[in-house]
């Protein structure tokens, strides 16, 4: 039987600390932790001085602490990056490694894995133990279909979205932190990591933390009641509704895809918006959709929302069909209008 | 002295998005009901990857683009039948699973091999490009993966923009948290790009495009070398939908004003 070594790894963000998808990832390798009997917990972060966030997290039971640290591993590159993850992997023997699915871990860890020689599931959403058995749960199909599943090879990354687990908390702990020596290679040098650039948009409208989703359909681009089309009063009437309710922003493919083909829409909305299929899963409490029609590519992109309402003219759209808990038949302009002013 | 990119995308086919899918269990693992009569489209991000690639060709004299697919030999002579007149491409096919349920690191192993085959790729000027993820496995990782076995250690994930300098540096947008970009220049190929959506609309159908595609679609389909995945190490304990049918409730012929209050409350409560 193998006596499980699990490795939390993490990275640090731009103030020197770890991220709230990092804690919480932390909180489930813990509870994994605590579920394997006889197994080990170690930890590993990457960053400029990823020395002072090992430190900060020593109080999570891990019995051996473990940083690389530098200029070079202070962005999120793939090269430097998997270094970095190689280096505390192998240091550390560990046959578990659970990391949070950042957009930096989702780049490094696979190429990690592979170079280690080790198996790998992302977007996990859930560990279950049965004796020395570790079960997970993942989606395919996007999100589709739920699958639980084991391996037997070791080592096995695992990245954990973030939502699933409450944030680490713990007092810092008396464990050293071992500072490992990751050697820099011309390859470091071939990508330069220039910063970050918010997307052309009049506001940011993607707020990953907020409560709510609303979700905007291709149906506020069409003509109205009176044979014309209002894009500037919905683009007024939506923008003021995410003013006031701080809700992030969602979008229909066949809404985004209008801007992509050359058509007139809303330039505070763009791909990155799009929820679905060929967009995002994102994890809100609450979303409520106005003028989509609720089709399947679609509302697998609601996955991970709890409450759902949604607004259309049609009492036979998709929504209607099992995917929303409250479905209103009304004008999304004139509702969501008033919802807005009520806010 | 060559110039141009070799650019090589990967890409197969899925399940199309409208088709309802349901889990069985076939001889060695789980499957798909009725797999191999679903109608199949051009994996969605694989798609946009491939059209960002011929682009790029189209701008880059001296550049080639090869789609390394790996399906059952039928069905990916299908797919050929749908997206060969969309951009010129020449297919390397490999004959096996398409299902999302096989072991990313078997794929990349296959994939991998088959681009390594490829008698005319200048690894020097390859663009290694594929989806972000797929619509099948949906695991975001075989392009690092193939990537890493092929020895490219410039990489980047869910990219929505190339950019190339006169000098033949890259600026390449990566899609990160809070809706922002992730701006990096690198020195040039090799790199691997797993994109997003991209900028690109799908282009038309253009059958000069097809008639050319067609002359080295077949003999690919023909020479495609099977793919011989093990039995999966990986224990599948269940498989199933989702059970999240809604009981709705119809709000309708209620005065606005009380829809808007009770909205309102929820948001707030």
């Amino acid at each position: 039987m193998t006596i499980e070594t699990i490795l939390f790894v993490a990275h640090t963000e731009e103030d020197g600390s770890l991220g709230r998808a990092a804690l919480e990832c932390l909180t489930g390798a813990v509870e994994l932790h605590r579920q394997i009997a006889g197994a080990s917990l170690v930890a590993g972060v990457i960053g400029v001085d990823a020395t002072a966030a090992a430190v900060a997290i020593s109080g999570c039971g891990a019995s051996k602490l473990f940083a690389v640290s530098g200029p070079e591993f202070a962005m999120s590159r793939y090269a430097s990056d998997t270094a970095a993850l190689d280096s505390i992997c192998r240091t550390s023997g560990a046959t578990i490694i659970v990391a949070p699915a950042t957009s930096r871990f989702n780049r490094a860890v696979p190429g990690a894995a592979q170079r280690i020689g080790g198996k790998i599931d992302t977007h996990v959403g859930g560990f279950l133990v049965n004796g020395a058995e570790v079960t997970i749960q993942r989606g395919y199909y996007r999100q589709r279909m739920i699958a639980t599943l084991t391996r037997a090879a070791r080592p096995w990354f695992v990245t954990i979205d973030a939502g699933l687990f409450p944030k680490f908390e713990g007092a810092a702990a008396n464990t050293p932190v071992e500072s490992l020596t990751v050697a820099t290679s011309d390859a470091f040098n071939r990508t330069k990591v220039v910063g970050y650039r918010a997307p052309e948009a009049d506001a940011q409208t993607i707020r990953p933390d907020a409560n709510l989703l609303f979700v905007a359909g291709v149906g506020w681009t069409k003509k109205q009641a009176d044979g014309q089309v209002h894009l500037t009063e919905a683009a007024d009437i939506i923008l003021g509704f995410l003013d006031k309710s701080k809700a992030s922003l969602g979008s229909s493919k066949s809404l985004v895809d209008q801007s992509t083909e050359g058509h007139n829409v809303f330039s505070f909305m763009s791909h990155l918006n799009q929820v679905g299929q060929t967009g995002a899963t994102p994890r809100h409490a609450k979303g409520l959709s106005a003028c989509c029609h609720g089709e399947e590519p679609h509302v697998v992109g609601w996955r991970f929302i709890g409450e759902r309402r949604a607004i259309n003219l049609d009492a036979n759209c998709g929504w209607a069909q099992g995917k929303t808990d409250v479905l209103y038949i009304a004008d999304a302009f004139a509702l969501v209008k008033k919802v807005g002013e009520l806010l | 002295m060559s110039t141009g990119f070799h650019i090589v995308v990967l890409g197969s086919l899925v399940p199309d998005l409208l088709q309802t899918l349901e889990p069985v269990q076939g001889p060695t693992g789980p499957a798909l009901k009725n797999e191999m009569m679903l109608p199949a489209v051009l994996d969605p991000w694989a798609a946009h990857a491939l059209f960002e690639a011929a682009h790029l060709a189209a701008k880059t004299p001296g550049s080639k683009v090869w789609l390394v697919s790996l399906g059952p030999k039928a069905k990916l002579q299908q797919l050929m039948m749908s997206i060969a007149q969309k951009v010129p491409f020449e297919l390397v096919a490999i004959d096996g699973p398409s299902s999302g349920f096989t072991d990313p690191t078997e794929v990349a192993a296959a994939l991998a091999g088959a681009i390594e085959k490829i008698p005319a790729l200048d690894r020097t000027r390859m663009l290694l490009f594929g989806g972000c993820a797929s619509a099948s496995r949906d695991a975001g990782v075989t392009v690092q993966l193939v990537g890493e076995r092929l020895g490219v250690t410039d990489q980047f994930l869910a990219a929505d923009e190339l950019t190339v300098s006169a000098e033949g540096t890259f600026t390449i947008l990566e899609r990160v948290e809070g809706g922002k970009y992730l701006v990096s220049e690198v020195a040039g190929p090799p790199c691997a790009i797993a994109w997003a959506t991209g900028n690109l609309p799908e282009p038309p159908n253009n059958p000069q495009v097809g008639m050319q595609n067609m002359r080295t679609l077949m003999p690919a389909l023909q020479k495609a070398q099977p793919a011989q995945f093990g039995k999966q190490e990986t224990v599948f304990h269940s498989v199933e939908i989702p059970k999240q049918e809604r009981r709705t409730r119809i709000v309708k012929d209620v005065p606005i004003d009380e829809m808007a209050r009770e909205i309102a409350d929820w948001i707030k409560g």
